[in-house]
């Protein structure tokens, strides 16, 4: 076993790991629009350029929506482009999230969770990228400042990878993570560099007839971002489908390669397991609420529950193998979801979950919990709370409420 | 091609009609299109490696219907809105890579787009791209509507013109509202070049599109592009109605170098001879869209858009640089 | 549009335009076309400048323009811009007529 690379062990929040790990990964295009709390993110950046410690273009785009417009053309130009945002942002961009993933745009963009308005809230909740959940963007999330850090990186050479060519979206709790100072290990500039590489670019066939670098060159003219009529459209979603397919194996391909550089991996990439291999009941959450619930697990174990986290880290693609296997001898579980799907039967976790496992011979009760919306504070207590009902439900085989609203004055 | 500055660049129409097309033929736009006029003509004032961003719309629909396109140079188009932003990311991705080393050579930005693009939705990304101080070339088309969709109102439709979302109804008689001075807002940016241009005076628009690439910065031409199937007029008389829009002072043509405005020479002819401004009815007459301003009720439409027209051309001689 | 449409897997991905609009025959669009008196005709190429189509061209080594019909919309501007009236727009039949 390789020994991993050197490491410098240094304060950081969320957001600075990010902007720190998007600097070392040598991008050459930030185009972005401050929103909190994905602030810090542009403002350390912002640093970065002004002291001429990278020789990135940093774009202070006048809103969101032109800040991914700006990322997907220089992307489309042959630049490595990365950005930030959150809630209204995000949800501002919502129309070339589509579009670039539609180009086939490696943009990376870190997303420090937050809820939508109305009314207008800044803490941390999904209900952002949730929303965005079909726009064809690979869904990384993340539990800490570390592993955002270490995903900025991983994201990169996933999204670029010539089978996969969609743009990745890494999310992180807002306040949670974005603004909370963990100890991050942070490898070298150098060492990052030569773990990502030069972008490569996929090949396509121009109207010239040529067969050359998917990229604006006026050498190899070719066009961009056609009209396509229905006689046409719909092969190219399958081909972005496609792409996240494979964005299932390269996601787990880059998980190990970056084990071997930093010590670090996340379950399999996909999926991080917790004390879930002889879990009688379990609970399958995304993001850093994931961090609460180990020591709620840990509590438990030692009182003789057999008690199991799963850590949904890739959101999209779903991971519906890992899931099923993972989660195959269960007897309930219980489903976190940090948005809401209003008019829906429970949260858009719980119902990928529920349809991943209905085709299964096992059968187990799973019920939803909707907790922490607008950034309210779930505690341990409440998140016993939900191991205890589990342990009811495995009893009895019986739900007493499928969707349930953790922390809300009822 | 070629890379002369606009100073020495001495050329004749022979010399424009043996450069090869850019924007070429099979395009799908109406019969008569004055966009296409414009942009077939805007693309051999290239001087070297150039890169087009287009905004939706008419031009962008007809000229990339897949698989066929009508672009032999780069071309992208992502959404309606922001042309401009298109521009930013493209200009900050060849400067992020000729910093690395790994672009040698300059390639001129380009971005089009029509009214639609330009005066409304696109309207914030215009500005802010200019603010930014992008090196890139902004060309409007203006068909005074938003034709792709139907024919609907724009900001830059006139007073008076019915169109689909104003119409010539029994109670409102089409636009009510001004053609937005768009020229104008782009001055008050304070920004290295703004020209206005129509097709007809061929040479003087692709002198200013020269210009307007030469720029290091942003630069914006306004060009007048009438659009016969919106505007309800002859496809033949699609050039005749740019220079009439000239010869009434519907449309004038300048330019303004770091502010300072000029007359270009169409308009300045007028300016001294002022005797040779025709009056407003000689444009309106033969446009399907200004009909309905032929009838007693509403004579009072064309005198307040003649006014209107009057007090521009007043104001704009004002501030243009003598002769 | 001939032969079999290709899948999703033959395609380029991103949308990227595989064929030149030049293989896309407009002319087919037009109901009147234009004819060309050469005694009027000074060669002053106002025509070739303003066809929004560029289905008028320059052949410099024959020293003459010549109509490109494959392209040509008849939408008329060539006829009414010609400084000498050179260009007629006439219904196709008629130009049988006069041949």
């Amino acid at each position: 076993m390789k020994e991993p690379a050197k490491q410098e062990t240094m304060a950081l929040n969320g957001d600075e790991a990010v902007a720190l790990a998007a600097k070392q990964c040598d991008v050459d295009v930030v185009a972005a629009y401050p929103i909190t709390p994905q602030t810090i993110i542009v403002e350390k950046f912002s640093e970065y350029v002004a002291n001429g410690e990278v020789q990135t273009e940093f774009i202070c785009t006048e809103s969101e929506h032109s800040a991914m417009t700006a990322c997907l053309a220089a992307s489309l130009t042959g630049a490595r482009a990365f950005t930030a945002s959150a809630s209204a942002g995000l949800a501002l961009m919502h129309e070339m999230l589509f579009v670039t993933s539609g180009c086939r745009a490696p943009v990376v963009m870190a997303v420090a969770n937050r809820a939508l308005s109305a009314p207008l809230n800044i803490h941390g909740d999904q209900s952002d990228s949730m929303a965005e959940r079909d726009s064809g963007w690979v869904h990384i999330y993340v539990e800490s400042s570390q592993e955002a850090y270490d995903s900025i990186i991983q994201a990169f050479k996933i999204a670029e990878d010539l089978n996969v060519s969609l743009p990745v979206i890494v999310g992180l709790d807002g306040f949670t993570l974005s603004h909370s100072l963990e100890n991050v290990d942070v490898l070298s500039e150098d060492t990052v560099k030569q773990f990502i590489g030069e972008r490569q670019l996929p090949t396509v066939v121009t109207h010239e007839g040529k067969t050359v670098p998917l990229k604006l060159d006026p050498e190899n003219p070719m066009t961009m971002g056609p009209i396509a009529f229905p006689n046409y459209y719909f092969e190219f979603k399958r081909q972005q489908q496609e792409g996240m397919n494979n964005a299932l194996r390269r996601i787990q391909e880059v998980n190990s390669e970056y084990a071997e550089l930093s010590g670090r991996s996340y379950g399999n990439g996909l999926v991080d397991t917790y004390n879930l291999e002889d879990a009688e009941i379990a609970v399958v959450c995304v993001g850093s609420t994931c961090g609460t619930l180990k020591v709620v697990v840990d509590e438990l174990r030692q009182e003789g529950v057999k008690a199991g986290l799963l850590r949904l880290r890739t959101f999209r693609p779903l991971p519906v193998e890992d899931l099923r296997k993972s989660l195959a001898n269960v007897a309930a579980i219980a489903v976190m979801d940090k948005s809401m799907s209003f008019g829906g039967l429970g949260g858009a976790v719980f119902c990928e979950i529920r349809h991943a496992l209905y085709d299964e011979k096992q059968h187990p009760p799973i019920v939803n919990y909707i907790y922490g919306l607008g950034g309210r504070d779930t505690r341990p207590s409440e998140l016993r709370g939900v191991f205890e009902d589990l342990i009811g439900i495995a009893k009895t085989g019986r739900v007493e409420k499928q969707v349930n609203y953790l922390g809300l004055r009822e | 091609m070629t890379t002369q500055t606009t100073q020495e660049w001495n050329f004749t129409a022979k010399d424009i009609a043996t450069q090869p097309d850019l924007f070429l033929s099979g395009h799908r736009a109406c019969a008569g299109c004055g966009p296409a006029t414009v942009l077939r003509l805007i693309m051999k004032a290239t001087r070297g490696p150039t890169i087009v961003t287009e905004a939706t719309g008419c031009m962008e629909v007809v000229s990339s219907i897949y698989p066929y396109t009508s672009w032999n140079l780069p071309w992208l188009h992502t959404a309606f809105e922001n042309a401009a932003a298109n521009a930013s990311g493209i200009d900050a991705a060849l400067k992020a890579m000729s910093k690395k080393g790994k672009l040698k050579e300059h390639i001129d930005v380009i971005a089009l787009a029509g009214d639609g693009g330009t005066y409304d939705i696109g309207l914030q990304a215009l500005s802010g791209a200019v603010e930014r101080g992008h090196d890139f070339l902004f060309v409007l088309y203006d068909n005074e509507g938003y034709m792709n969709t139907g024919i609907q109102r724009s900001g830059g439709t006139p007073l008076g013109a019915a169109t689909t979302t104003t119409p010539a109804g029994k109670v409102i008689p089409g636009k009510l509202e001004k053609k937005k001075p768009i020229t104008e807002i782009m001055l008050a940016h304070d920004m290295p070049y703004v020209a206005t241009a129509i097709p007809y005076y061929w040479k003087d628009m692709l002198v200013k599109v020269r210009k307007g690439l030469e720029v290091e910065g942003p630069a914006f031409l306004h060009v007048f592009a009438p659009c016969p199937r919106g505007w309800r007029s002859e496809p033949g008389k699609t050039l005749e109605y740019s220079k009439l829009a000239v010869e009434t002072c519907v449309f004038p043509v300048w330019e303004a170098v770091n502010g300072k405005r000029q007359l270009s020479t169409p308009s300045k002819l007028i300016a001294l001879a002022p005797q040779k401004k025709r009056p407003v009815t000689d444009y309106l007459a033969g446009q399907g869209r200004f009909r309905h301003l032929f009838t007693p009720q509403n004579q009072h439409i064309i005198d307040e858009m003649q006014r209107l027209i009057d007090e521009r051309w007043q104001k704009l001689t004002q501030k243009c640089e003598p002769a | 549009m001939s032969g079999k449409e290709k899948s999703w897997k033959e395609i380029s991905i991103a949308g990227v335009c595989s064929k030149s609009s030049v293989g896309f025959l407009t002319g087919d669009w037009k109901t009147y076309m234009p004819v060309r008196d050469l005694q009027k005709c000074t060669k002053c190429l106002t025509c070739v400048m303003f066809c929004p189509e560029g289905a008028i061209k320059w052949q410099p080594e024959k020293g003459d323009i010549w109509f490109d019909f494959s392209f040509c919309k008849g939408c008329g501007i060539c006829a009414n811009e010609c400084p000498t009236k050179a260009i007629t727009m006439i219904l196709p039949k008629e130009e049988e007529k006069e041949k």
